[in-house]
């Protein structure tokens, strides 16, 4: 893939840009319509980092695109401000201060929520603009009069004004947005954001702050947006006040979803069809208002057969493509013959480190819980649990359907909130604690259903989790390129190899076998470097060949670390842990080693069905 | 500035367009509870509604069968949406919902404005509550106090047919739980049908209905779809309940504030919406749920 190749998508666009004058002409481009592409483009790469990369569909961008536009237009028209490009720099900070202070309301829901509360906040934007502070915004006059940028070099001054000239300014601006773009995506923010698209509880459960984030991508799409306003006034010489209107934002959407999400060019191509096809009905085909029309069944005939836009229909021809010639699917008995790859006797070969923390000790309790109860209304799902783990222990739990196991499990992983009851974690009170936090102090678990980031491959996914172990749960990191990260590299082939998946590393999760999942679900736990690690049903849906293999996987992780394992193969259960609670109807049966556990006459006819004597 | 006379009047346009905003919300929300699509194209809707009553009307000259027809006709298009494009979408990711139904309602729109033209079209209210009505202290459009009866109306006639029907019940358990409802053996994909051509006509019953007050342009269901957006928030999604009072609440906000500057209407009304968000995020009557 082109992605390999450093800089090259870089080179390309500039090589693009600069052929673009020479080229489109030919094609019936006018240099204005090359223009308000280019314009279109770069306010879509923020939308597609905050739709194609982060998953979130906002239907109310307009109201930073207009606030940029409006406030460079006011500096240059109103307040007598004289450089054209600080002008629509300040238009982009104002347009990402607001988008901060909306983003603040806005995500406080998710998904159709969150397109609805958008839509009503841009549409607020539009009658603020017309109506109380028109006096400033030219209200539905707009703001005439906005000049071209010049730059003074001393030697000679370089004006851009209208057609090919102001194209040279454009196209500069666009370039160093899409270089910023593709720095921010390359970036352990991007590789979060992703993961928040494909997944946000997990991207929380393994440690990141994900609103955080989510708010990051939202002022980023507001700040491209600011810029692109801005630059909308310059390229009209007038600032219109329809920026505002639903309308704009509903074009966006519908030209980044025909040019492809998550790709950073699918805006400008998308505008390109658009304004292309705008033209042509209307001048060439003479279909007059028509062309609407026209462009809304196209659209809808595009989303439906069509789903990833035009660049993703390539790219998916592309691979369909080259995976006839050496593609295949996984199977299980491949997956299985992973675990041959590497010696399992004789200890680990490499191992992570558990987080080593001040005050940490060797020995002594590492989990207390204390009294913890949980009820959903009148059904008490546990009751009274006082359970105790030590360092380097291995413990099982066992308990019949609906003994409260998975309740206990997401109560100690601060899923839930107990409805009374404490839980100490290496000493600390983690009661009523968010996953994220326990998940940074270094407690985590891996689910009973996979919890993946499906669109990513292996490597991705662990990249990141190790990701939240190495940067905290929040850090600004945006223009780091993640390969550059010390020891995360060598912190993903550990676990790789860990899991036994170095063989699938660049596979998407969604065509990895289902043990391999499974595998793939414990290690994304384990990439945390967790110093408690609780494993819900590890086992659960696997051939008993796997389970062998599992079971040799999960004794090989227990060296060095302490974890907790739910499973209902009591055979396998026995054979891994060192001790046994039984939990029954919400409470605490029994505890004990595994042979006084198989002894015990109380869970024998609790889980075993009776025993005649 | 203030009169009482003028307050009260804005209190009735409150109460008209609340009725108005509660009876389409209420076509949305059941639509997004049952089906889990959001409708962006529920303007639409709306304006389709007004439309196909404004030409029953001109060729019959009834008001009665213009409300008939537009409402059925509303329930026809959603119907065939439905089968056609939108039951595709139902295993897709509510952010492809969003795109269709988007480009679906521009379609819509389009196909009007191609139709009809961008002027606006009128549609006179009927003789019978055409004229003022003397109130006391101040004379008020009859029609408008006719508006509140007829979708009064109309909404009681939703709420005894989710409430107290059968097939109101299969779809208020398919709000809860539509994976169970088809379990049970009920074919859930005709109830969606039938779920998204109820939503639809209460949505274009409302169009004609509101069609003497305003007049019709290609575009009214635009702002009408973001107000029912907020109304829906405030509500709480998937609730029937919650609609009317979000309708409601909502109404009140726009004509009060619309009394002291119209441009403040819409920076109150998300005020509001804000403040539900922070303090019941799931909306006043809803629940936490699917999103």
């Amino acid at each position: 893939m082109i992605m390999q190749r450093r800089y090259a998508i870089e080179a390309l666009t500039a090589a693009g840009l600069i052929a673009a004058p020479l080229v489109l002409p030919y094609l019936g481009f006018a240099p204005n319509t090359v223009n308000r592409i280019l314009v279109w483009g770069l306010f879509g790469i923020g939308f597609d980092i905050l739709f194609g990369y982060t998953g979130m569909l906002s239907f109310g961008q307009s109201a930073f695109y207009g606030t940029g536009g409006v406030v460079a237009a006011w500096l240059l028209t109103r307040a007598g401000f004289p450089n054209v490009f600080l002008a629509l720099i300040i238009g982009m900070i104002s347009a990402a201060v607001v988008g901060y202070l909306v983003g603040l309301i806005a995500l406080r829901r998710t998904g159709i929520y969150f397109a609805m509360i958008t839509v009503a906040i841009a549409e607020v934007f539009f009658f603020v603009e017309f109506n109380p502070l028109s006096d400033f915004t030219g209200g539905e006059n707009g703001l005439p009069g906005v000049p071209t940028p010049s730059f003074n070099l001393g030697l000679t001054t370089l004006h851009f004004t209208t057609g090919w000239s102001l194209y040279q300014f454009l196209a500069l601006c666009y370039f160093v947005g899409i270089v910023i773009a593709l720095r921010i995506v390359r970036s352990p923010v991007g590789a979060i954001l992703s993961a928040i698209r494909d997944n946000p509880l997990r991207a929380q459960a393994v440690g990141h702050n994900i609103h955080g984030y989510k708010l990051t991508a939202f002022v980023i799409a507001a700040a491209y947006a600011g810029f692109a306003g801005g630059l909308l006034g310059v390229l009209q010489a007038f600032m219109p006040p329809d920026a505002f209107t639903f309308e704009t934002s509903g074009q966006l959407v519908m030209q980044t979803a025909i040019g492809g999400t998550g790709t950073l060019f699918g805006p400008l191509l998308g505008a390109a069809v658009w304004l292309f096809l705008q033209d042509f009905l209307q001048s060439a085909l003479g279909l007059g208002a028509a062309w609407k029309l026209v462009l809304g069944t196209v659209f809808v005939l595009l989303v439906t057969f069509l789903r990833r836009g035009i660049i993703g229909g390539i790219r998916d021809l592309y691979v369909w493509a080259t995976s006839r010639r050496n593609g295949h699917e996984a199977t299980d008995a491949e997956s299985l013959a992973d675990f041959s790859d590497i010696p399992d006797s004789g200890g680990m070969p490499v191992t992570i480190a558990p987080h080593r923390r001040a005050g940490d000790r060797s020995s002594g309790p590492i989990l207390q819980a204390r009294g913890l109860t949980k009820r959903y209304g009148g059904l008490v799902a546990n009751s009274d649990i006082d359970f105790t783990v030590n360092h380097g222990e291995l413990r099982g739990v066992i308990g019949p359907n609906g003994a409260g196991k998975s309740t206990f499990f997401k109560m100690l992983t601060c899923e839930v909130t107990p409805t009374s009851g404490s839980i100490l974690f290496e000493g600390r009170d983690i009661t009523g604690m968010n996953v994220t936090d326990v998940c940074q102090l270094g407690l985590t678990k891996s689910y009973q259903v996979n919890q993946l980031f499906t669109h990513l491959t292996v490597r991705e996914n662990l990249t990141v989790a190790v990701l939240a172990d190495l940067r905290g749960r929040f850090k600004l990191d945006l223009f780091r390129n993640v390969a550059s990260i010390p020891g995360l590299a060598a912190q993903v082939a550990q676990t790789m190899m860990l899991v036994r998946l170095t063989r699938r590393a660049d596979t998407k999760v969604s065509d990895l076998a289902y043990g391999e999942k499974r595998r793939l679900e414990i290690g994304l736990a384990l990439a945390t470097s967790p110093s408690l690690l609780l494993l819900d049903e590890p086992l659960a849906g696997m051939s008993p060949q796997e389970r062998v293999e599992t079971v040799k996987l999960l004794k090989s992780l227990s060296q060095g670390r302490t974890m907790i394992i739910i499973d209902h193969d009591m055979d396998s259960l026995f054979e891994l842990a060192e001790r046994v609670t039984v939990l029954q109807e919400g409470r605490v049966l029994v505890e004990g080693t595994p042979d006084e556990i198989k002894a015990n006459p109380a869970v024998q006819e609790a889980y075993l069905g009776g025993v005649i004597e | 500035m203030v009169n009482w006379a003028n307050f009260v009047s804005q209190l009735f346009n409150g109460l008209a367009l609340g009725a108005l905003l509660a009876l389409i919300s209420s076509g949305l929300t059941i639509i997004y509870g049952t089906l889990g699509v959001l409708n962006l194209a529920h303007g639409a809707m709306f304006m389709l509604g007004g439309y196909a009553g404004y030409v029953a009307f001109t060729y019959t000259g009834s008001f009665v069968i213009a409300v008939v027809a537009g409402s059925l006709f509303v329930a026809l298009v959603g119907i065939v949406m439905e089968r056609v494009i939108i039951r595709h979408f139902y295993g897709r990711p509510h952010e492809d919902q969003l795109l269709v139904t988007f480009g679906l309602s521009i379609v819509c729109v389009e196909v009007v404005r191609f139709a009809f033209g961008s002027q606006s079209q009128l549609v006179p209210p009927p003789p019978l509550f055409s004229g003022i009505t003397p109130l006391g202290f101040m004379f008020y459009p009859t029609y408008r106090l006719a508006v509140v009866g007829i979708i009064a109306v109309a909404l009681s006639a939703l709420f005894v047919v989710l409430y107290r029907t059968r097939i109101g019940m299969i779809v208020r358990a398919g709000i809860e739980d539509s994976t169970m409802v088809d379990m049970l053996g009920i074919n859930v994909y005709r109830v969606f049908m039938i779920v998204f051509g109820i939503g639809a006509m209460a949505a274009g019953f409302a169009g004609i209905v509101n069609a003497p007050v305003v007049s019709l342009t290609p575009g009214i269901g635009d702002d009408i779809l973001v107000q029912t957006f907020v109304v829906v928030v405030i509500g709480g999604v998937g609730s029937f309940p919650g609609a009317v009072l979000g309708g409601l609440i909502a109404g009140e906000i726009i004509s009060i504030t619309s009394m002291f500057n119209p441009g403040y209407a819409y920076v109150m009304l998300f005020a509001a919406m804000a403040l539900v968000l922070v303090l019941r995020p799931y909306g006043l009557l809803g629940t936490r749920g699917r999103e």
